[in-house]
């Protein structure tokens, strides 16, 4: 009796750590993340753009209807990733997520201040690997680290009326996201044109 | 043998148990880091990197793509003020006002966080089409006939939930009560 009531004990105090190591494995191991059902259908570091949510396309759960979105699905390992997002007339929004659907930055059309939403992305050694240019650090670019070489990226723009729809699209579609090649040598270039 | 017979017993309910509660807390949720006002609950950690462990197993697990901190938050609500679960067949009433934000949109969702289908193809409001009364508040009915007003249909759905998100807000991780955000409020106002 004694044994068994002992047996009980053990194995539940060895599910508290199945439980606890299975929760904290779960983000890595999930195969029907939100990464991989848009594997299929994205290019890579390239925008495509999702068809409006709807019952019947039921990729992701909670999609807002509202929104127009377009995913750059990103991988940083070929060099960073320049991202352009024109601001539509209602509201824009980028959202940064780990392979591992972690959103680690998020920045609207506002805190942006600009008609054009225009970011860097890098890994933290790439961003180390920048030359100490007074150019490089200058406030009008903006530089986001990105946790994991891969990604992905989500821009939003909101239509406020069903009817809006087609010109929240059309901004999104006017987007770019590609991987910038040679930036070293770019940067060295730009200053010189300016003048 | 015996030792054997023991050694697999503990194991079984190890595994039963682990897999047990991992099942459970990442469909139903935990209370880790909620924010709950009223009928409304959101989780505003995960939209950051420090968003707790359960939240995110939940996520990766339905495949959901939370909404950053930078964008705006979501509450979600199931339930009622009274604690009735949210039913598609009856009419219920959203009104009041909505905490400071540039924009919100609510939505109506199945259990699993899928649109439902319905004539009108409307799935929510965004607060720029809602009508509203002369002092700004609005009310939202929500029934699966045409209502005058703000109709939103459930497709006559047993149970449904809303997401109300708030988009450019200042309601956030800092939040704690009614008072910083002023939700709806959600009443049952009649069943067939």
């Amino acid at each position: 009796m004694i044994r068994l009531v002992f047996t009980i004990i053990a194995g539940v105090l060895l599910g508290g750590i199945v439980h606890l190591v299975s929760v904290l494995l779960l983000p890595r191991i999930a195969t029907e993340d939100a990464y991989s059902r848009l594997t299929p259908i994205t290019k890579l570091n390239a925008v495509t753009q999702l068809a409006p949510a709807d019952p019947t396309n039921a990729l992701m759960p909670y999609m807002d209807p509202a929104f127009a979105v377009a995913i750059c699905r990103y991988d940083l390992s070929g060099g960073a990733i320049k991202l352009k997002v024109p601001v539509s007339q209602a509201y824009t929004s980028v959202s940064f997520y780990t392979r591992n659907e972690l959103a680690y930055y998020a920045i609207n059309d506002r805190s942006a201040g600009k008609k054009v939403i225009e970011l860097d992305l890098m890994t933290e050694a790439q961003h180390n690997d920048l030359p100490e240019d007074e150019d490089v650090t200058a406030a009008d670019r903006l530089i986001i680290d990105s946790p994991t070489a891969t990604g992905l990226i989500v821009m939003k723009a909101l239509a406020a009326e069903p009817g809006l729809m087609p010109q929240a699209q059309a901004s999104l579609a006017a987007s770019s996201c590609s991987v910038q090649t040679e930036m070293p040598a770019k940067q060295a270039e730009a200053p010189q044109a300016r003048r | 043998m015996r030792l054997t017979l023991i050694t697999l017993l503990a194991l079984f309910i190890a595994t039963a148990v682990g897999i047990g509660a991992t099942w459970m807390t990442t469909t139903r949720g935990t209370e880790l880091g909620t924010l709950t006002i009223g009928a409304w609950t959101a989780r505003p950690r995960t939209g950051t990197s420090d968003v707790d462990p359960y939240s995110r197993a939940t996520i990766t697990r339905n495949g959901e793509l939370p909404i950053g901190t930078g964008d705006g938050v979501a509450f979600t609500a199931a339930r009622d003020d009274l604690k009735k679960p949210l039913d598609g067949r009856c009419d219920v009433v959203v009104s009041g006002v909505t905490p400071a934000a540039r924009f919100w949109t609510l939505t109506l969702y199945d259990r699993k966080g899928h649109l439902v289908a319905n004539s009108l193809q409307r799935f929510g409001f965004t607060s720029e089409e809602i009508v509203r009364g002369a002092d700004g508040a609005f009310e939202i009915r929500i029934a699966s006939r045409s209502r005058a007003g703000n109709w939103l249909p459930t497709g006559g759905i047993e149970r449904y939930q809303l997401m109300l998100r708030l988009y450019d807000t200042p309601v956030g991780v800092a939040t704690r009560t009614q008072r910083d955000a002023p939700m709806p409020a959600i009443a049952t106002v009649g069943c067939p």
